[in-house]
C-alpha cells in the first residue's frame, strides 16, 4: 500500500472539509433566517467532524495530532482547493459553493465506501447520512432560488458562473493518484468529475440555471500543492488564534 | 346550498362555500408544524414549528432543528394554516359530568374478577 499516496488523498479531503466548515460557520448568527442559520451551522459542524475523522486517520499513519495538524500549519501547507477558501460573499455564493462542493464530496465518500483502504472506507460509510442531508439541503435551496424570481435567479446564475472554474479545481489531479487507482483505493479525480457533472446537471437544469459553456472552462488549480488565494491566510490565522494562545491547554 | 340525496343535509341549508376563512397571505414565510417519529411504527409527535416558503424547505429545516440529535427516523410537516383548532374559550367542552360509571373502565364488573384472581395468586 502506497502510504504517501493515501496521505495525499486524506490531506486534501480533510483540508477541504476543515476550511469549508470554518467558512460556513462564519454565517452562524448571520444567516438569512433562524432556521437556515441553525441548519447551515449544524452542517458546518458536521464538516469539521468529518475533517477530524480524516486527521485521525493521518495520525494513525504517522502524522501529528489532529489539532496540531489543523491549527499549526501555515496557509501554504494546506491542500484544500481554492474554492473552499474564498470569502463567503453573499448567501447566493455560499449556497452555490455548498451545492457544488457537497455534490463532489458526497460522490468522493461514496466511492471511498468501497475503498480497499478499510479505515477510510469505514469513515466513508459512517458519514453517508450526513452527506445525503447536505446535498438534499443544497438541492432544495438551489432549485428554490433558481426558480423563485428574476432577482434570485440572476444571483444564483451569477454565483454559479463565479464559482464554476474554482469548482473544477476540486478535481485537480494529484501526483500519486495512479497508485491509488491501481490499488482500488480511490477512483481518481477524472472519474469523480464525470460523476459530479452527471449529478449536478439535472438539478441545475431543474433550477433553470445554465452551466457555463465548456469552451470557457478553465479549472483553477494549485490548491492541492499549497498554492492559495490571499484569502486563506487570514482564515487560518483566525481559526487557529485561540489554539495558539496555549497549544498545550486541555479543552 | 349543498344539494344531497339525504334530505337532512338539504334541510340544514349548508352553504357551498366553506364559511371558514383561510388566513390572509402573510408578509413573511408561513409556518409549518413539525412532527417527528422516534422509531418506525411509533406515533409522530409534535416537536415544534419552522418558518418555510414551501413544504420541501420545511422538511430540510425541520430535520435540522428537531432531528439533528439523531432522535428521529421520520419527519412530517404540515402547514400551520391547515390545522383546525378548538377555541380555548370552549375548553369547557372537555369537562364531563363524573357520574357515568358505565363509561369508565372501573365500572365494569370484570375488575372484581381480576382483583379476586390477583388475591388468589
Amino acid at each position: 500500500m502506497n502510504t504517501e499516496a493515501i496521505k495525499e488523498l486524506l490531506y486534501k479531503m480533510a483540508d477541504d472539509l476543515l476550511i469549508i466548515g470554518h467558512r460556513n460557520s462564519e454565517w452562524t448568527g448571520l444567516g438569512p433566517i433562524l432556521e437556515e442559520d441553525i441548519s447551515f451551522s449544524s452542517m458546518a459542524q458536521d464538516k469539521i467532524g468529518q475533517a477530524q475523522a480524516l486527521y485521525v486517520l493521518l495520525h494513525d499513519l504517522g502524522e501529528q495530532e489532529p489539532d496540531t495538524v489543523a491549527f499549526t500549519r501555515n496557509a501554504n501547507q494546506f491542500h484544500n482547493a481554492q474554492l473552499v477558501e474564498l470569502p463567503n460573499g453573499e448567501y447566493d455564493f455560499s449556497l452555490m459553493r455548498h451545492f457544488l462542493y457537497d455534490h463532489a464530496d458526497q460522490l468522493r465518500f461514496e466511492a471511498l465506501a468501497n475503498s480497499t483502504y478499510e479505515p477510510l472506507a469505514k469513515v466513508a460509510r459512517k458519514v453517508k447520512g450526513e452527506l445525503k442531508y447536505h446535498v438534499f439541503h443544497a438541492n432544495t435551496w438551489v432549485t428554490k432560488l433558481g426558480l423563485a424570481n428574476q432577482e434570485s435567479h440572476d444571483k444564483m446564475q451569477h454565483a454559479l458562473n463565479h464559482a464554476w472554474n474554482y469548482a473544477l479545481g476540486l478535481f485537480e489531479p494529484s501526483a500519486n493518484e495512479a497508485a491509488l487507482i491501481d490499488e482500488s483505493i480511490f477512483i481518481g479525480e477524472n472519474t469523480l468529475q464525470e460523476q459530479w457533472l452527471q449529478n449536478i446537471t439535472p438539478v441545475l437544469l431543474k433550477a433553470g440555471l445554465t452551466i457555463p459553456n465548456p469552451s470557457t472552462w478553465n479549472p483553477i488549480v494549485g490548491g492541492r500543492i499549497g498554492i492559495h488565494t490571499a484569502h486563506l491566510e487570514p482564515l487560518v490565522e483566525e481559526m487557529s488564534e485561540v489554539f495558539r494562545y496555549d497549544p498545550t491547554a486541555e479543552w | 346550498m349543498i344539494k344531497s340525496l339525504d334530505p337532512r343535509v338539504n334541510r340544514a341549508a349548508i352553504e357551498e362555500e366553506n364559511s371558514i376563512e383561510p388566513l390572509k397571505d402573510l408578509d413573511q414565510w408561513e409556518t409549518y408544524e413539525v412532527f417527528h417519529q422516534k422509531r418506525r411504527g411509533d406515533q409522530h409527535m409534535h416537536v415544534g414549528i419552522v418558518h418555510a416558503p414551501n413544504a420541501e424547505m420545511a422538511l430540510i429545516f425541520g430535520k435540522e432543528q428537531f432531528g439533528r440529535r439523531g432522535l428521529s427516523v421520520n419527519i412530517w410537516v404540515v402547514k400551520t394554516r391547515d390545522v383546525f383548532t378548538t377555541d380555548y374559550e370552549d375548553s369547557d367542552i372537555f369537562e364531563t359530568v363524573p357520574e357515568k360509571q358505565y363509561r369508565e373502565a372501573g365500572g365494569y364488573k370484570v375488575m372484581d374478577k381480576i382483583n379476586k384472581f390477583k388475591k388468589g395468586l
